[in-house]
């Protein structure tokens, strides 16, 4: 990939002389995205479902494309896809809409300590309303979900398996369409945060055949602030929705009301119109680069720092193994925070923190940890400095006694 | 001198190597606070005993970065055997100091004027407040209690 005409994409480079290593966070945005916002903001501006005159019939076309490219880009149908404000917003949509009515005392919910807190807590608070236990699935040695350690914590009192598709510290892929099939065989419903893996890995949910799946814009070059909710027709249609309000209702009389069909059933109040039709952009963009290109250039990044660091005696990485492209580490006897001073000292943007995992901080046994994570726009020039910048730091600190 | 070398001086790494009075205590007649910056993990605990308006003990654990875990040892020895009113000058003067903003100069901050470095990081003012804040609630709830 040529990597140098990406970067020119990205106007935040205009003025920043940054190596952004904190796409797992959140990812850059391309010229093309911020045009489109800005295209409906200047030539649209007007509400969608709402209002028969012109405008309002155009932004709400542009708004169905995005939602038509979105269901294609997952292989899911126009239906079964909700905008939701994150991958947040759309686990709790599915702990509350689905879990709080489906769920009794005895019931089982799996998850694992790889989880974000955004598919931790809302199953925790869940079980916790409806007397349903939260299960872990065992991790690997390494940290991983493995399909055996899953069998072995599914049982016939599971109803919901709720896990990380890639994890978003180490990075590793779960097997998720073999545990989908167990889980299956007992009935239980599954739910992917699909939050590290749809900006990275081709997804196609038929062939998962996941009940639910989640995943933001703002991690794959979109708008902040926009998730979208995947969910089979017929899970959607008996779902709950968790939000009642204008656009969500069919009829509403004083003696009772009645929904929409999904996805409006979900998607009560006027929605981020610009963020939803400029989303459109950033799934272009990555479906030009291709994901078999994209993974290439993000493991070859990888590999690079990964040959530098296993050079650096006193680095400690956590996920050598990881097909993604994230290195989680650390330099030992110094908190990760003060290494990210150094680094952002020479204009390094990466994370140092618990990264929203803390079960998995614990699992690690550790405080926090560094995490350097690549995408499209990342060169091997951004590695060079990351590795310059890492060694200084090890010498910093160890002059200073550490 | 650089700005690292600013930030982490000699004197505040020496405080993080070697914190003094480290490890809390069970007795009952010191106030507790906990405080824990969700975002970085930074998780301080102070201790103060305080007896006829004078604070005659401070204590504190925790775990979080250089600038965090050293600042609790600072303190300690900085405002022990200070009345709770002049402590509480110090803190206040010390937060107006780290954010850069005007401060009775005349106060005699001896190693916790190390801390000037950190008004040039403005992402790592929270880490050098973290154990004052917490120190502040330990002598501020005695005030209640009186
Ligand atoms: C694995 C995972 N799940 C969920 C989320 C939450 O996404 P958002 O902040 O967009 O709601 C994130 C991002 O922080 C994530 O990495």
């Amino acid at each position: 990939m040529e990597s140098l005409s990406l970067k020119k994409d990205f106007p935040v480079f205009d003025q920043n002389d940054i190596a952004y290593l904190d796409t797992a966070a959140t990812s850059l945005t391309p010229r093309s995205v911020i045009g489109k916002l800005t295209d409906y903001y200047n030539n649209y501006s007007a509400n969608v479902h709402r209002g028969v005159y012109r405008l309002s019939h155009e932004a709400t076309e542009l708004y169905n494309a995005t939602r038509e490219a979105t269901a294609r880009f997952i292989n899911a149908e126009f239906e079964e896809i909700v905008f939701t404000r994150g991958a947040s917003s759309a686990l709790n949509l599915v702990a509350f809409g689905y879990g709080l009515s489906n769920l009794n005392p005895g019931d089982e919910i799996i998850i694992s300590e790889l989880e974000h807190h955004s598919n931790f807590l809302p199953w925790q608070q869940v079980a916790k309303k409806t007397g349903a236990k939260v299960v872990y699935v065992p991790l690997s040695e390494e940290g991983r979900i493995e399909v055996e350690a899953f069998a072995s914590v599914l049982n016939e009192n599971t109803k919901i398996v709720a896990l990380t598709h890639v994890s978003n510290v180490m990075g590793y892929i779960t097997p998720i369409k073999a545990i989908t099939e167990l889980a299956h065989s007992q009935n239980a419903v599954v739910c992917v945060d699909a939050a590290q893996s749809a900006p990275h890995l081709q997804i196609d949910v038929k062939e998962i055949d996941c009940d639910f799946l989640a995943f933001s814009s703002h991690k794959m070059l979109g708008p902040k602030g926009l998730g979208v909710l995947y969910g089979k027709k017929k899970r959607l249609e008996n779902m709950e929705p968790v939000e009642y309000g204008g656009d969500m209702v069919e009829t509403a009389s004083k003696d009772g009301s009645t929904w929409q069909a999904p996805p409006l059933k979900f998607e009560t109040g006027t929605p981020p119109i610009a963020s939803v039709v400029a989303f459109f952009e950033a799934l272009r963009y990555l479906q030009n680069i291709g994901f078999v290109a994209l993974k290439e250039h993000e493991q070859r990044l990888k590999k690079y720092v990964l040959d530098a660091f296993s050079n650096i005696e006193s680095v400690k990485v956590y996920n050598p193994t990881s097909e993604t492209g994230m290195v989680t580490f650390n330099i030992e006897g110094v908190h990760p925070h003060d290494v990210v001073t150094v680094l952002d000292e020479d204009n390094i943007a990466l994370r140092a923190g618990h990264h929203c995992a803390q079960p998995l901080m614990q699992w690690l046994g550790v405080v926090a940890t560094l995490r350097a994570s690549f995408y499209v726009y990342n060169t091997l020039e951004d590695c060079d400095r990351l590795i310059e910048s890492v060694k200084k730091a090890v010498t910093f600190f160890k002059e200073a006694g550490l | 001198m650089n700005r690292l070398e600013n930030l982490y001086r000699k004197i505040i790494m020496d405080h993080y190597k070697n914190p003094r009075n480290k490890g809390l205590t069970d007795d009952t007649r010191y106030k507790q606070e906990h405080i824990k910056n969700p975002s970085c993990g930074d998780d301080v605990t102070i201790q103060s005993f305080v007896e006829d308006g004078v604070v005659k003990d401070i204590r504190h654990d925790g775990s979080g970065c250089s600038i965090c875990c050293s600042s609790a040892s600072v303190l300690s020895v900085l405002l022990k055997d200070r009345p709770v009113k002049e402590a509480l000058a110090f803190s206040e003067n010390y937060t107006k100091m780290i954010a850069n903003q005007p401060y009775d100069e005349t106060l005699e901050f001896e190693d916790a004027l190390a801390y000037q470095g950190v008004r040039k990081f403005p992402a790592r003012t929270k880490c050098a407040t973290i154990a004052w804040k917490a120190f502040e609630s330990t002598v501020k709830v005695e005030d209640n209690d009186e």
